[in-house]
């Protein structure tokens, strides 16, 4: 295959995997590999990667496309593996251990005496062997076998496992304490602890990398590739997230927020213009002899509007109501006032919860621990749930108010009482409804979502951070 | 097309090296191939990881100028690429009157006197054109204009030209290495990331700034300098407002220097936490992890 093909495949492999690769930025890449060695492989990808990919959180989706799709072209185009032979690392595996020299190296050796390896080469940060063993330990104890449809995360968990990486590092920590003189004080047990935690996590990705390697030859790279495909992390839904997946969403919450926040502040200031100053317009004349060439206007001062948040956080959507509840409160600032309420079946104020916390986080936890939102049994009941708001709260909606209810509207077929809704209406400037279900779900099984949208301004569907953010933004 | 700056990557980073500025081969292969293709660099990333100083540094090896133009809210034409000096203009109309004294000047005459170069007021973008000898152009905090200024750049990023209605184009004498840097306040747009080379610059590896921390503070032992940058990953790790960046390590790093520590005990490094972090409610968290062993 020539060049061109084979960089017209990887950009399409790129678009598959969601991200946006212009015709000029395809070209580009075209003329940057043309100044780049193509022996060197690093510098092979940094190319491509400056012109292709132009924003920092597509990143990781690139490296592991790039990975994948150039894995097993190594030895056609001369990209070759930076990895040294295998002979090399025999060899260097044979001085390590001394007295195993020669003995066929790390194929003969038991369980015991390969896990003593990890653990020395661990302590000494020798990136080669531990390479070594991480190959090693894939072709041992992942179990793969041609042709069988399991998920890289499987042989990944399987080949973990067994090297019992937790119990290595325990080891090498008591190992540390023991070696330091009176002992360790806290923070250099802590500067320990990071260092080995991260070699460990090296060493994670190096056998990841070689179950992928592995996948890749027997499946061959664009099987793969299309297994590989995560969503961008604005693009992960809320409900599916997995644990790893929601640790990296509340990462990029705060940027986002962040973000969105400038921009609300600076339409704000920049939106129109307001009426004539006059007394401002007269002041100004005087400089081009009376004549008013400089009419001057008065700044708008667009009130801030008031936010009212009442949240289901029964389980299924609860890291929905969370994400939400977090955006708004990073973003308060642009508002004149939030209050938040949550509920199961029964509704509870949680607004002191977040006055005066730094860490959103903390908050949470608390909500989840203190709120008093069950009522009878702990199954979402949005009729009893609004009803009871109403009662209590009800009189505190004004015309500055924008009421945002969030959830599912799965409300287990108790009665809907749906004209409370309609009540908040009346009384609030706006009322939204955001679901982070798909639209396709809407009023199937248990779902009134529609019997409460009838009273709102708008319903949406808000399974991710992108959508979000956009329904936070429509609303500053 | 003029002649290359660089031979290969592995010499500008060595070249970047000799003006203090370590690069990674990311970084190194991006400034070549700025310089080959021709094309503005984009530089994105957290407060503090060196993304002006690039730029800087970049101008000092090639020996070069270096043109800043600091980007704000409200920036405007006038501000970025050129103004007429209409003092001068107004000068130069009330000379002629009081040459010909009532005699009707040649009004065209005038007029293609005063939108001449001797009125032009150069901006940094166009000085950048303009200039004869070698520059750098920086283009800092490119994220602070409005979405609508950023198209002003968009012609001189893509063509090196400048159009001037009265003038003509004025077009660039020699290519500049162009940089933007970008705080990521928010999202730039299609248009003009397609015209760049992008480049993020994270917080380096362990080895690298110990590295940093080492060229730039000749003074620090090498005991030191393992300590402080092994400690800030630490702190790094945890979640806070505001992550140290790498001048917040240098600058922690000499007033340890200054202090003559030796050897940072957590006391020690408690105390002179607020050089590290800006934000009180980090500088508490931090401290408390530090000093009660975290176990994750």
């Amino acid at each position: 295959m020539p060049m061109v093909d084979l960089l017209a495949g990887f950009i399409q492999e790129l678009r598959n995997a969601g991200l946006p690769v212009s015709l000029t930025e395809n070209l580009d890449a075209m003329e940057a590999v043309r100044h780049i060695p193509l022996d060197d492989r690093e510098a092979f990808k940094y190319a491509l990667a400056a012109t292709l990919v132009k924003n920092n959180s597509h990143w990781k989706t690139f490296e592991t496309v790039f990975e994948v799709y150039f894995s097993m072209r190594g030895a056609h185009y001369k990209i070759t593996d930076p990895n040294a032979s295998d002979e090399e690392i025999e060899k260097l595996v044979s001085q390590m251990m001394g007295e195993a020299s020669g003995g066929g190296g790390l194929e003969g050796m038991t369980p015991e005496e390969l896990a003593e390896m990890l653990y020395r080469a661990l302590q000494a940060g020798d990136q080669n062997t531990m390479k070594a063993i991480a190959r090693q330990a894939v072709q041992r104890f992942s179990g793969m076998e041609p042709g069988r449809p399991v998920g890289g995360t499987y042989y990944l968990y399987r080949t973990l496992r067994n090297l019992d990486l937790d119990g290595i590092l325990e080891r090498l920590m008591e190992e540390a304490k023991n070696e330091a003189e009176g002992g360790m004080t806290d923070l250099e047990e802590r500067l320990a602890k990071d260092e080995y935690e991260s070699r460990v996590d090296k060493l994670r990705k190096e056998v990841e990398a070689e179950i992928r390697r592995r996948l890749v030859a027997d499946r061959g790279a664009e099987a793969m590739a299309k297994t590989l495909r995560k969503p961008l992390p604005e693009e992960v839904d809320f409900m599916h997230a997995t644990r790893d997946e929601l640790t990296m969403l509340r990462r990029a919450i705060y940027p986002l927020t962040r973000k969105l926040a400038v921009r609300l502040a600076r339409k704000r200031r920049h939106g129109r213009k307001g009426p004539l100053d006059f007394r401002n317009t007269v002041r100004h004349s005087l400089s081009y002899g009376g004549v008013p060439a400089e009419p001057k206007f008065k700044m708008p001062r667009p009130s801030k509007p008031e936010i009212i948040v009442i949240a289901d956080i029964s389980g299924s959507v609860a890291a929905f109501a969370r994400f939400t509840l977090q955006f708004v409160y990073a973003i308060s600032a642009q508002f004149s006032k939030v209050r938040s309420f949550v509920f199961i079946d029964g509704v509870d104020e949680v607004t002191r919860f977040f006055e005066g916390v730094d860490d959103i986080q903390d908050a949470i936890h608390r909500i989840n621990a203190e709120a008093d939102v069950i009522w009878v049994d702990g199954h979402s009941d949005y009729g009893h749930a609004f009803e009871t708001f109403y009662e209590r709260w009800g009189k505190e909606i004004t015309k500055k108010s924008t009421v945002i209810l969030l959830g599912d509207a799965r409300n287990n077929y108790h009665a809907s009482q749906a004209w409370v809704i309609k009540a908040i209406e009346q009384r609030a400037r706006h009322v939204y409804w955001l679901n982070p279900e798909p639209k396709a779900y809407w009023d199937t099984g248990d779902s009134i979502v529609s019997e409460y949208g009838a009273h709102c301004d708008g319903v949406f569907e808000c399974r991710n951070l992108k959508q979000l953010e956009k329904f936070v933004e429509h609303l500053g | 097309m003029a002649d290359p700056r660089f031979e290969s990557v592995a010499s500008v980073r060595d070249e970047l090296q000799s003006v203090d500025y370590l690069a990674d081969e990311g970084i190194a292969g991006v400034v070549y191939l700025a310089d080959r293709l021709q094309k503005p660099i984009l530089v994105e990333g957290p407060a503090g990881t060196g993304k002006t100083e690039l730029a800087k540094s970049v101008a000092r090896m090639i020996g070069a100028r270096l043109i800043r133009l600091q980007c704000y809210e409200g920036l405007d034409e006038s501000k970025a690429l050129y103004e007429w000096n209409y003092k001068k203009q107004l000068l130069r109309i009330q000379a002629q009157r009081v040459v010909e004294e009532g005699g009707t000047g040649n009004w065209t005459d005038i007029e293609e006197d005063i939108f001449s170069n001797e009125f032009l007021l150069t901006r940094p973008l166009l000085e950048a054109i303009r200039a004869e000898d070698p520059v750098v152009l920086l283009i800092d905090e490119v994220d602070r204009v409005e979405v609508e200024t950023e198209a002003l750049l968009l012609e001189i990023l893509s063509d090196y030209q400048v159009s001037i209605p009265e003038l003509g184009t004025v077009e660039a004498t020699q290519i500049p290495l162009v940089f933007l840097t970008s705080n990521n306040t928010r999202e730039l747009s299609e248009a003009l990331k397609r015209r760049c080379l992008y480049l993020h610059l994270d917080y380096p590896t362990l080895e690298r700034e110990k590295e940093i921390v080492l060229t730039r503070i000749p003074e620090v032992s090498d005991h030191l300098a393992d300590q402080i940058v092994r400690i800030v990953r630490s702190i790094r790790s945890i979640e806070l407002k505001k992550h140290p960046s790498v001048s917040e390590t240098l600058d922690w790093a000499r007033t340890l220097v200054l202090l003559g520590i030796e050897n940072v005990d957590a006391a020690q490094a408690k105390d002179t936490l607020h050089i590290l972090l800006k934000y009180q409610s980090d500088i508490l968290k931090a401290g408390k992890e530090l000093t009660v062993n975290g176990a994750v």
